[in-house]
């Protein structure tokens, strides 16, 4: 509770910095904010056009020229999504150090920066791909709405594993290093740019067990099927998240103290 | 009504032995603890008064800033507390934090959101930290292009825009040029008078006994001394020298100022007395006027080499001019255990009104840093008025002759 007072009391410099490092991002560049475009609309178009046009590729069951492309994008947009939080939250308290050691500030503020900046982004990419679907009419419907109950899930699920990792690697630095590989091992076991039914049915149970497997499962249902999701699927993936959020908070906590003398 | 206090404060960083111990730690429930404990602060008890200005002098290592920073926040204690009524503005070392690729503007944004301001309210503040820091267009280009001075100036116009009820400065402005430091000194200066407390930290004597009531010296750790600040300058400098087996003391003298002897003591000052032309005793003294100092050294040990050196320092202990025989080319040597040597010093007193005091060094070679036998401060105070002279300010006495045409 205390936290999210001291929070509160900054919110200026949550807004702030999450503005600032929008704008510093582009601000070099001549073409600014069209950038925030270009890139994840040259994503769309390539796995729009080299998959579904030049590959051929289609997904069994559905039969739109678009969607293995919707798949694809469905599915990496969000993982990008989780990896950006997770990847720079593992790093947020290192990269910080010198503001960390130098002013006396709520360093909560930080993750919430970063999470605030990625969903911007999300946002972002997310909104230009919702205009793709609409523009090649395969856009879902109501059931699109689901999406949502689903990131608030998933950014729970980055949230907390974030943290627990951040802090851990301000002591390990080794933890960082490790995760940097466990989360391109972890890209390959989701079912993100192959269907879960290619695999053999062992494998499909095992994959089962992968936290972001219905996370990027119902996604896809959502978008690229119109179904929606298994709710009693996402139950495991939520308890895990909470938990991982009271963990993660616990050791901030217990350690934020020593981590300034750590950096 | 107290500012900050103080109570037995220590804080110790963590060492393990071996990168695994950590995680020995971490891993294994109820396992004791694995890690050695070195302590830079030990058991700090003080306080400090609403509107007060202390300074903390100590030696590099001596925890200064470790102490700052756990008055600020930026560091937790390990044992005991720090409570902090009111507003807290800190520079701590260089920069506020600054990010280098942002612009000044945005940096000066930032640090006062830091502070917990709206952003509106810092673009309000804007113009007056511009005018203070007089940077000019650097304003506007990243922070890494700034000279380190540069840097100075922003952050303290920042943490100086509003006045904070607690201002604390960690030698972050000894950066500066004389002009800014100056305009900083005012202002810190300023705000105090309007019931600002300060904590300062600075190896600057001049600027811990022009702007300080009250002086803390640190010393391993520890509170070594805390008072006047003028003694505790003496104490510190005499601890400077820094020779196991020296001690260093101090005694009240009758005009309840303190005294501060210091030094291994193989050679000692047994005394020294201000005398006039006529070689009478004086302690009033009119500007100009020719001095001579008596001084009689007694030697304790076979020395190779005898250094001996005097200083006048105005009422603020500042310096006014000092030297020694070694500059002079007559340093003694080869001086054996039971000689007493006798100096007449001879010079005018050509420096301005005020109360003023003479301390003396015995040392080798040419300063009090190498061998210090001994080092005594304020053995005379004496008092110089205007006599004879035409009207004048200032410390010295420049006799002026004006050539005027027209």
């Amino acid at each position: 509770m205390q936290m999210i007072k001291a929070l509160w009391g900054h919110r200026s410099f949550i807004f702030g910095s999450v503005k600032r490092e929008f704008q510093s991002k582009y601000s070099n560049s001549l073409l600014g904010a069209a950038w925030t475009f270009i890139r994840p609309l040259t994503m769309i178009v390539v796995y729009t056009v080299v998959f579904s046009q030049i590959m051929r590729a289609k997904l069994s069951g559905v039969d739109t020229p678009f969607a293995y492309s919707i798949y694809l994008c469905s599915g990496i947009l969000t993982w990008s999504f989780f990896s950006e939080i997770v990847g720079r939250a593992e790093t947020i308290f290192i990269e910080n150090a010198n503001l960390i050691k130098k002013v006396s500030f709520p360093r909560l503020c930080l993750p919430v920066i970063l999470i605030a900046n990625a969903s911007v982004n999300f946002a972002i990419i997310f909104g230009l791909f919702t205009v793709f679907m609409i523009v090649t009419g395969s856009f879902p419907g109501f059931v699109y709405l689901a999406i949502f109950p689903v990131l608030a899930i998933q950014i729970l699920f980055s949230a907390g594993l974030g943290i627990t990792v951040g802090v851990l690697n301000v002591f390990f630095r080794d933890i960082g290093q490790l995760f940097a590989v466990a989360l391109q091992l972890w890209f390959w076991v989701t079912p993100v740019v192959y269907p879960i039914n290619i695999l053999p049915s062992f494998f499909q149970e095992l994959v089962k067990f992968n936290p972001m497997t219905n996370l990027i499962g119902a996604y896809q249902g959502i978008l690229v099927n119109g179904q929606w999701p298994d709710w009693y699927s996402l139950w495991p993936v939520t308890l895990l998240s909470v938990l991982l959020c009271w963990w993660g908070a616990h050791l901030f906590r217990k350690h934020v103290g020593e981590m300034v003398d750590e950096l | 009504m107290t500012a900050i206090v103080v109570t037995h404060l220590g804080k110790a960083f963590r060492q393990y032995p071996t990168r695994l111990s950590r995680l020995a730690e971490w891993l294994i429930p109820f396992s004791k603890p694995r890690h050695l404990k070195k302590w830079v602060l030990q058991d700090l008890n003080f306080t400090v008064n609403a509107g007060e200005a202390v300074g903390i002098v100590g030696i590099n290592g001596a925890g200064k800033s470790t102490l700052l920073k756990m008055i600020t926040g930026t560091t937790v204690p390990t044992t005991g507390s720090v409570s902090v009524t009111g507003k807290v503005a800190a520079l701590l070392e260089l920069g506020m934090g600054f990010h280098p690729d942002f612009t000044g503007r945005e940096n000066a944004v930032m640090a006062g959101q830091l502070q917990g301001y709206s952003a509106e309210e810092m673009s309000r503040l804007m113009p007056s930290i511009q005018e203070f820091a007089e940077i000019g267009d650097y304003i506007d280009q990243p922070v890494r292009v700034y000279s380190s001075g540069m840097q100075m100036r922003l952050a303290f116009s920042v943490a100086t825009a509003h006045r904070p009820d607690i201002l604390i400065v960690d030698e972050a402005l000894s950066v500066g040029d004389t002009y800014f430091q100056h305009k900083s000194f005012e202002r810190i200066r300023a705000y105090n008078k309007l019931g600002t407390t300060l904590l300062i930290v600075s190896h600057d004597k001049g600027a811990v006994q022009g702007i300080c009531d009250r002086a803390i010296l640190l010393n391993g750790g520890k509170l070594a001394m805390q008072g006047e600040p003028e003694a505790v300058m003496d104490f510190y400098n005499g601890m400077l020298t820094d020779q196991s087996d020296e001690t260093v003391r101090q005694t009240v003298s009758d005009d309840g100022k303190v005294q501060t002897i210091s030094g291994t003591g193989e050679a000692s000052l047994v005394e020294a007395t201000l005398r006039n032309a006529a070689g009478e005793r004086v302690e009033m003294v009119s500007v100009g006027q020719p001095l001579q100092i008596h001084a009689r050294i007694a030697v304790n040990a076979d020395l190779p080499e005898l250094v001996f050196g005097y200083q006048i320092k105005d009422r603020l202990g500042q310096p006014v001019f000092g030297t020694n025989t070694f500059l002079m080319h007559q340093m003694l040597e080869n001086v054996r255990t039971g000689e007493t040597v006798d100096y007449v010093l001879h010079f005018p007193a050509n420096i301005g009104e005020g109360s003023y005091s003479i301390s003396f060094s015995l040392h080798n070679q040419d300063s009090h840093l190498g061998a210090n036998y001994e080092w005594r401060d304020r053995v005379i105070i004496f008092n110089v008025v205007n006599t004879d002279k035409d009207r004048f300010v200032g410390m010295a006495w420049l006799p002026t002759v004006v050539e005027c045409r027209r």
